[in-house]
């Protein structure tokens, strides 16, 4: 089984301890994983805003970067949609445009492969104890890519249920957005904001000392609004709460 | 706002930017959002087949809509057998006219209306007014909208920026500058309130000669168009007149009877989350001696067939109008309906105002980027409309140009103005990911200079730091440190 | 070219991408909805109606045949009604209890203001949907033109169990004849139009209540 890590151009460039993370975890598991250096970005933000032709190169080259490797694992929900949900779109679109089928080969090849973090670890590896400790209490923000689009559903709730020390707390009106939605958040700053404030309100509700999620882009715009407003609440990524243990157990800044 | 035009309005940002400060708009649409969200959520568990239903509804919306041209002309032939007229307009203004011209014939100066979409859509109440010709509005939102010289915020409840007080306040300045005062000491006990409205009404309604509607569905095969409504007024501007005008836009079809099984149940349910709704008046034609005797139906099109050339935004003409994406759009519980500057606020307004309209003013332009694409519309959609892939289609449109249909002809548009910094920005982040050694020295560079960098950014940054905090820049790139403790790189 | 012309050409322009032969029926419509929900008995069936009429705050009254008419006079003297709209054809048996109060017979002739000074309606009806709560009207001569179960604000609506009970909105459309003009009637007239909530009364009637009558 050749695993590759998908680490995403925001986690590489901002957020490298979840990176890390991922790889103490799989490693920890019997996982090896490499990393591809000629990965860089699936091109979201590029396709969201309406730059399908800027993306088409971003495309070619996560196809490119990931051959030959049977799963392709990345700790953002959000990036696993953008592959899942809309490659094939591209690929469609460029055969509609008569630019042949190779955009929608790509897709073919490249979607049954890639995998958000907890979908391969409770899927393909079947685990959902991965022998973690976090002393401390936790609320889970389910993002809406993680929601909605991919349905993992339960998956991310069950892995922090094995995890020792864990006190989970429910966070009141989970399912809504909390604002973040990439450019969303400059080209609608406002209503961004006033989205991302009350998101941060019920997650300082909950008292929790850390909030959760399967994606960094949308901790950064909740993180953000929480330091701002003084919050005690810490954001960290899900997968840094599964690599702590007892032995190596989680500290800002990163492991190891 | 008030004034009741949509003309002039700013872009989306800007317009929401301020009603999002707007605190009692802000209590309004949140309270009355959760209070109907908890309540649709319910509605739909208790049918264990929604998902086949909502499949099924979409099916047939997409057949009908490939075969649009055969069921409008099935739909005008059944009409017309069972006694009705059949208008068609192209658009807007076409529209207006032939309404004019028909209550003209009847030698009337004032209709009474129930709400409609449609009719929002084409600016009748002012083109009636210009005629001479009043018309009333009778819906209980609709009238607090007229009343209040106000436009509407909402497809269901085109006041629901409105609270009670806020109603109560309304019917005692301006009933009485329109017909029966309201009574003397209202509250603003909702049962009042309605109360105050019936007694208003029911004197126009009784004299009224002329009626204007819309439908929720006409039935190709039988020629029976169908108007579903809670309160009533439907059935008096549907059954008292004389004359009876509906104007339906061209996508409201619907192949056979059987089919409003399925659009009988997602459309209550979905709306008002009920069960069903209150009333519901079915009417092919016209029936001797019961309801109007003459009966007109224009349909039209106002930017639809352009909708329907494009086949990805083709969909949002499978539309039921039943609000539910408003209901549960984050977006719009903070920006408020007025921001959307068309009748169609919310997340549909934002794919179906730019394909209707087109893209070319700022603040069309500006409504595909409303939202974050969160995904909560598409989910509770009764006909599967996938709003967040059509968003992002729109906004290829705005940015890349291209092809599109406008007003019947293929024209090609060129890249909406404004874009140009954000094009070139785009560019250079391309070019940098598609060359994974730039990205490194980049980020290099931002590890070396982290300690200067700035809690609060000039430019577009602004609208970043504003209210959060700038996340730190590590020391460094996970790349860097791959390389630096697995050595080896893989290809 | 007329406008009509016009449209359809702009419609035949914008589906370039339909295969040419196409025909409506190749597009795939599923229909594995259910046409129920639920298993039930025709008495749980009128219970169920009875129930979500209830829910929708219609009053629900249970009697047999026989003592339709009692029940009927008592209603209308309940609500001191004293003048009573009734259709052509109502059966005369369902008022032979009711004493003391005039009936006025729909005809074409009734002005809408005669019919806005009377105090209630008594109607049959053509069919009764058990899962929505819902009673259909067809101008059938037991139930009258539409406007006589509009204007008044007391409407008593007969449904006879269980020949005009069926479960479902599927079985309700199969009963009905489109060419006739239909009102669906779910519970007195409502509106959720102040803050998205729901209020009884508004321009229907105010009142709706619904006997169903054992057979
Ligand atoms: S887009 Fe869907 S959810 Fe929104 S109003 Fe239309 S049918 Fe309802």
């Amino acid at each position: 089984m050749r695993v590759a890590l998908f680490v995403t151009c925001v986690n590489d460039t901002l957020y490298p301890d979840t990176g890390r993370a991922v790889v103490t975890l799989l490693e920890r598991l019997g996982v090896e994983v490499d990393f591809p250096a000629a990965q860089t970005c699936c091109g979201q933000a590029q396709f969201n805003t309406g730059y399908r032709y800027e993306t088409e190169p971003l495309v070619r080259r996560y196809a490119r970067a990931f051959e030959g490797y049977d799963h392709i694992v990345t700790p953002s929900g959000s990036c696993v949609a953008m592959v899942r949900d809309n490659y094939p779109r591209i690929g469609e679109k460029a055969a509609a445009e008569g630019r042949g089928d190779e955009l929608a080969e790509i897709a073919a090849s490249v979607v049954p492969r890639t995998y958000e973090l907890t979908e391969f670890l409770v899927d393909v590896l079947g685990v959902t104890d991965v022998g973690a400790y976090f002393p401390h209490t936790v609320t889970y923000h389910p993002t809406c890519h993680g929601l909605r689009m991919l349905g993992l559903g339960r998956r991310p709730v069950e892995l922090l249920s094995h995890v020792k020390g864990l006190e989970l707390r429910e966070l009141p009106g989970a399912d809504e957005c909390c604002g973040f939605g990439g450019t969303f958040a400059v080209k609608n700053a406002a209503v961004s904001a006033a989205m991302g404030a009350d998101k941060a309100r019920h997650i300082s509700e909950t008292g929790a000392s850390a909030v959760c999620t399967v994606d960094n882009s949308c901790l950064m715009h909740i993180g953000g609004t929480l330091a701002r407003l003084g919050s005690q609440t810490r954001p960290v990524h899900l997968a840094e709460i599964l690599a702590s243990t007892e032995e190596h157990p989680y500290a800002p800044g990163g492991i190891r | 706002m008030s004034g009741g035009t949509y003309l002039g309005m700013p872009a989306f940002p800007e317009a929401a930017s301020e009603s999002t400060q707007n605190k009692q708009l802000r209590a309004n649409l949140t309270h009355a959002t959760h209070t109907i969200r908890d309540k649709r959520a319910k509605a739909v568990a208790e049918l264990a087949d929604w998902p086949q239903l909502r499949a099924a509804g979409a099916a047939i919306k997409n057949r009908t809509l490939r075969h649009l041209d055969h069921y409008l002309e099935q739909v005008e032939a059944a009409v017309e057998a069972a006694g009705g007229h059949v208008h068609w307009a192209a658009d807007a203004d076409e529209a207006n006219r032939i309404v004019i011209d028909l209550v003209r014939m009847t030698g009337e100066t004032e209709v009474v209306k129930v709400k409609s979409m449609a009719t929002q859509e084409i600016g009748l109440n002012e083109a009636l007014g210009e005629a001479g010709i009043r018309a009333y509005e009778t819906d209980l939102a609709e009238l607090i909208v007229q009343l209040g010289d106000d436009l509407p915020s909402h497809i269901l409840v085109p006041a629901i920026h409105r609270n009670r007080s806020e109603i109560r306040d309304i019917f005692a300045k301006e009933m009485g500058n329109w017909g029966r005062p309201a009574p003397d000491g209202l509250t603003d006990r909702p049962a009042e309130l309605a109360d105050a409205a019936r007694l208003h009404l029911r004197e126009k309604f009784l004299r009224a000669k002329v009626g204007v509607s819309g439908a929720n569905f006409m039935v190709a095969e039988t020629g029976t168009l169908v108007v579903v409504e809670s309160e009533g007024n439907g059935r008096m501007c549907l059954t008292l007149p004389e004359t009876l005008i509906s104007v339906v836009g061209i996508e409201k079809v619907v192949p056979t009877w059987q089919d409003l099984e399925v659009f009988l149940q997602l459309l209550p349910r979905s709306s008002t989350a009920e069960r069903m709704n209150p009333y519901t008046s079915m009417w092919t034609g016209t029936t001797d001696e019961d309801g109007p005797q003459t009966f007109h139906l224009v349909l039209i099109d106002n930017g639809r067939t352009d909708t329907l050339a494009d086949t990805v935004g083709r969909q949002a003409l499978r539309c039921i109008r039943c609000s539910a994406c408003l209901n549960v759009c984050p977006v719009y519980e903070r920006a408020g309906g007025h921001a959307y500057g068309s009748p169609y606020p919310g997340p549909i307004g934002a794919i179906l105002t730019p394909q209707l309209r087109g893209t070319q003013s700022k603040l069309d332009a500006s409504l595909p980027y409303a939202s974050s694409l969160c995904g909560a519309c598409y989910e509770v959609c009764p006909v599967a409309i996938d709003i967040p892939e059509v968003l992002v289609h729109l906004r290829e449109r705005v940015v890349q140009g291209g092809e599109v249909t406008l007003r019947g002809s293929r024209t090609t548009i060129k890249p909406a103005k404004g874009h140009a910094a954000e094009r070139a920005a785009m560019r250079a982040a391309r070019w940098a990911l598609d060359h994974p050694a730039a990205l490194r020295g980049g980020q290099r560079l931002a590890a070396r200079t982290r300690r200067l960098h700035p809690k609060r950014l000039p430019g577009p940054g602004k609208a970043w730091t504003e209210t959060r905090e700038v996340p730190a820049v590590p020391a460094e790139s996970f790349r860097d440190w791959w390389q630096r403790t697995r050595g080896k790189e893989t290809k | 070219m007329s406008t009509r012309e016009q449209v359809l050409g702009r419609i035949r322009r914008a589906l370039a991408d339909v295969p040419h032969g196409e025909t409506p029926d190749d597009v795939p419509v599923n229909r594995d909805y259910l046409r129920m929900h639920g298993e039930r008995s025709a008495e749980e069936t009128a219970e169920l109606l009875a129930e979500n009429l209830a829910d929708y705050r219609a009053i629900v009254h249970r009697t047999t045949t026989a003592e339709l008419p009692g029940r009927i006079a008592a209603l209308l003297a309940g609500r001191g009604a004293g003048r009573i709209v009734v259709p052509a054809g109502l059966p005369p048996e369902w008022l032979a209890a009711a004493e003391g109060v005039e009936l006025v017979t729909d005809t074409a002739a009734l002005t809408h203001r005669e019919l806005d000074a009377v105090d209630s309606v008594v109607t049959g009806c053509a069919v009764a949907i058990a899962e929505t709560g819902t009673i259909v009207l067809d101008a059938s001569p037991d139930q009258g033109r539409r406007r006589i179960t509009l204007v008044p604000d007391h409407h008593i609506c007969v449904v006879r169990v269980p020949a005009q009970v069926v479960d479902s909105v599927a079985e309700g459309l199969e009963r009905l004849d489109p060419a006739r003009p239909l009102t669906w009637i779910s519970g007195p007239s409502a509106t959720s139009d102040i803050e998205l909530d729901r209020v009884e009364g508004v321009h229907g009637p105010r009142t709706l209540e619904v006997v169903l009558i054992h057979e």
